[in-house]
């Protein structure tokens, strides 16, 4: 693990509330994308000439496209009941790190250029002019906000400043200032198909290779099939899931699960990512780009159904926004939602009685579940509201014996985000994030040291790799972040394991 | 006399003229603006039932803001309440005949208006003391608060103190309907309850008083959690999939 060239916060019972400290963070800031990074998405190569006018102008369309935005600016009434919220104010204590910190970073601009009040007093409503410095601050400050939606919970009128980072980072990307590592990223899903440029034969090898794997470890064939046509059901999941750990113990997972389910099933190496870095960037356009990815796949390979694997922003734009983008869905089979959570999937046979788990495999761990952002908040799983707090938990109690949830007020919709989320996964922004994780470590080390705590399961790509890099500057160990269809994979008892005959619903699988 | 009597005339329809073309514009104009995506905050109600149960909390309780911090909401929620009293109880300057519930209201419009000045100070006190909120505190965050204030003092003065003759304001109001100018009274706590009151309703649809529409168009609150049942999508959007 690097040394750490910051000072690293000490873990606290409960998270304190820090005094206002300006400008604590004001030298975070990631890599700016270069020219070749811009051109792919539509955007210009570098800052551009006139960008003041061009950035008011997109200011102006995007106030007209989207109501939150205009509302969202007008809103406000400085309650303050945001301020203490933000797990990067929490963790950096800089002000402008405060949800309505943030917010008014636009909000100045938006009232010297769009209201009467800005345009004449605008000393009296704060309001100032959109100078190179602000556009600093802004490059800056709203690449310090993981979209979580946690400031949208308490505020009385539900101002998302999620909403206005995205907004900000589009007008950043119309006039040339984009941030490396989303864009890049989008790039490379256009080009290759996912996040992290692995191409179709490298996926192939992989999945052979786990295959393989569960073979010598269970005595049953358990398929992970890509490209497979006429499959029932689409899995798309996110990338770091092909091989990364924990990720990747979660995709054994849901193989397992399809196995015992007894339904056929394909990963696509066309739409081989389940994130959506659109939504990170705010650009509706890109995003409904991404998206098309899925459909296209869903055609081609002639499947019913389309399940998600375990990724908290991308489950937002699957539950929240797939429709929309990519619907309507009407070529699919109407008894199951378009698109399903792999939880879902797995909740339900549970609920059936359909999966045979041996739960003791997972004795040797003390579990506690981390509510991942964007799951959490906007989005949901089931039929009832709060299905994405309960189902995952229930499939935790259904696998595990020992399970402790974290502190009431860090849990559910009031759940700290990772400090990874938004498009700041990125070593760039390292200090940004060890210090945005503090809020959840507090909490998490508090069931540790109470209730003997030694694994947290999470069911979010962005989640599970930003504990493991961030979880050993605070003296933890990065194994200790688990996936929830890992405890699935470990529990579950497999039709035939053991007796080393072969499956005779492996057969069926042949008919592409 | 007759002047001042003109001028606050004046003064009044200049100000109802402002507050009701500024809230009916920004109003439509939220109206219009379409919301793109569905961005409910979740848990969020699934059927348009749920979501008016849901809104109506945030309106009469200040849901959200209780669970964000409970000072805010006590002083905040004073201060509302109080204002929607007081609001009833001068509803009888307005009205000819008076309706019976107002009537009824009388009484508590006082304890309204002391309930209003008391959580406008309580939230003006966190203003300067705690040190987040002073941040974010622009010079019109605690003008806003001064006017109130004033309003509820001067108001309260003349209940309590320097009694004005109600009659008198009355037939000036209900004059001013039908463009009769009456003679106003002339008592300063009353002249100067009234300046800022026609203050308050014209800085209203330029100011951040905009929440009270606000909140009604606001997509995290308004939205129903159904996206993958139905599908939801903007004009420009659809637009979109033409090309
Ligand atoms: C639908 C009606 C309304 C709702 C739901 C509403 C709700 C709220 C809420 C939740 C707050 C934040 C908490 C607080 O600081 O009190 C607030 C603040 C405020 N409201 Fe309202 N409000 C409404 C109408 C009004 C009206 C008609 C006025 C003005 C005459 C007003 C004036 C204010 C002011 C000045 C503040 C800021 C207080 C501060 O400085 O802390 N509100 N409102
Ligand atoms: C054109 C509009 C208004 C007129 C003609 C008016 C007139 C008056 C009068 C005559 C009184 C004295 C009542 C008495 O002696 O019994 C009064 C009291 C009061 N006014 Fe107003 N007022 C107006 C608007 C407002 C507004 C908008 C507010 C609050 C923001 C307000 C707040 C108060 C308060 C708190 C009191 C003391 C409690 C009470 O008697 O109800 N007034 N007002
Ligand atoms: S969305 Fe999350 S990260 Fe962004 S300001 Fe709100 S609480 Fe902070
Ligand atoms: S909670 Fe909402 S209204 Fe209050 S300061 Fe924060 S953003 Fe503004």
């Amino acid at each position: 693990m690097a040394k750490a060239t910051f000072e690293v916060p000490a873990l606290t019972q409960y998270t304190e509330i820090p005094a206002v400290t300006p400008d604590a963070m004001a030298h975070s800031a990631p890599f700016v994308a270069k020219a070749d990074f811009q051109k792919p998405l539509g955007f210009p190569g570098g800052l551009v000439d006139d960008w003041q006018t061009t950035a008011i102008a997109k200011m102006r369309e995007l106030l007209g496209r989207y109501r939150s935005l205009q509302v969202y600016l007008d809103s406000c009434v400085k309650c303050g009941a945001c301020t203490d919220k933000c797990h990067y104010y929490l963790g950096t204590k800089d002000p402008k790190n405060m949800p309505v910190g943030r917010q008014d970073l636009m909000r100045k601009v938006y009232r010297r250029y769009f209201t009467l009040a800005g345009r004449f007093f605008p000393k009296l409503v704060g309001a100032e002019d959109f100078t190179k410095e602000v556009l600093d601050d802004w490059y800056s400050y709203y690449h310090q906000c993981s979209q979580c939606r946690r400031c949208s919970v308490f505020c009385p009128y539900g101002i998302d400043t999620a909403e206005i980072s995205m907004a900000a980072r589009e007008i950043m990307d119309s006039i040339g200032v984009g941030q490396k590592y989303c864009n890049e990223i989008i790039g490379k899903v256009y080009k290759i198909g996912n996040n992290l440029g692995l191409p179709g034969p490298a996926l192939e090898d992989t999945l052979e290779g786990l295959e393989e794997d569960v073979y010598d470890e269970t005595g049953v064939k358990v398929r992970y099939p890509i490209d497979e046509e006429g499959a029932e059901i689409l899995l798309v999941t996110p990338s770091a899931d092909f091989f990364a750990e924990p990720h990747v113990d979660g995709l054994i997972g849901y193989g397992k699960v399809f196995h015992e389910a007894g339904v056929t099933w394909t990963l696509s190496s066309h739409a081989s990512e389940a994130a959506n870095f659109g939504m990170f960037i705010g650009s509706y356009a890109n995003m409904r780009r991404v998206a098309q990815r899925i459909r296209e796949a869903a055609i081609q390979l002639k499947v019913k159904r389309i399940v998600f694997g375990e990724c908290g922003h991308a489950w937002r734009v699957a539950y929240s926004f797939l429709n929309t983008l990519a619907g309507p869905w009407d070529f699919l089979d109407p008894r199951y939602p378009v698109p399903q959570h792999i939880c879902e999937f797995t909740f339900d046979l549970i609920q059936q009685g359909r999966l045979t788990f041996d739960k003791s495999e997972n004795d040797d761990k003390v579990l506690t579940y981390h509510d991942s952002c964007n799951v959490a908040r906007a989005s949901r799983m089931g039929d009832t509201p709060g299905g994405q707090f309960e189902i995952p938990r229930a499939i935790i109690r259904a696998t595990c014996n020992h399970f402790y949830d974290m502190d009431e007020d860090t849990i559910r919709d009031r759940t700290f985000c990772c400090g990874g989320g938004g498009g700041l996964l990125t070593d760039d922004l390292m200090e940004l994030r060890v210090k945005g994780a503090k809020p959840r470590l507090d909490a998490l080390n508090n069931v540790m040291q109470e209730k003997g705590v030694t694994h947290m399961a999470a069911i979010c790509a962005i989640c599970k790799s930003q504990f493991t890099k961030v979880l050993p500057y605070y003296g933890m160990e990065m194994d200790q972040i688990v996936s929830l269809h890992q405890l699935v994979s470990n529990a579950i008892v497999l039709t035939g394991q053991g007796d080393g005959d072969l499956e005779d619903e492996d057969e069926t699988d042949e008919a592409a | 006399m007759a002047f001042l009597t003109g001028f606050y005339a004046l003064l009044f329809y200049f100000a109802a003229v402002v507050l009701v073309t500024g809230l009916v514009f920004k109003i439509q104009q939220y109206a219009r603006t379409p919301a793109p995506l569905k961005i409910p905050t979740t848990p969020a109600p699934t059927t348009r039932g749920g979501v008016i149960f849901r809104m109506m909390r945030e309106v009469v309780l200040f849901e959200s803001l209780f669970r964000g911090n409970k000072w805010t909401w006590i002083f905040g929620w004073m201060f509302h309440f109080g204002l929607f009293l007081v609001t009833l109880r001068h509803l009888r300057y307005f009205i000819e005949p008076v309706w019976f519930p107002i009537q009824l209201v009388q009484p508590f419009g006082i304890y309204g208006g002391m309930a209003m000045v008391v959580g406008l100070a309580g939230l003006w006190v966190r203003r300067f003391f705690v040190d987040r909120v002073r941040y974010i505190s622009a010079p019109s965050d605690h003008l806003i608060l001064a006017l109130l204030i004033l309003i509820g003092c001067s108001g309260l003065m003349m209940k309590f103190v320097f009694h004005t003759d109600v009659v008198a304001i009355k037939t000036f109001f209900l004059g001013l309907y039908a463009f009769d100018v009456k003679p106003l009274p002339s008592d300063p706590l009353l002249l100067l309850h009234l300046l800022l009151v026609a203050v308050l309703m014209i800085v209203f649809p330029y100011s951040k008083l905009l929440h009270a529409p606000g909140l009604f168009f606001s997509p995290s609150r308004n939205q129903a959690d159904n996206p993958r049942e139905r599908r939801h999508i903007a004009p420009w959007a659809r637009q979109l999939e033409q090309e």
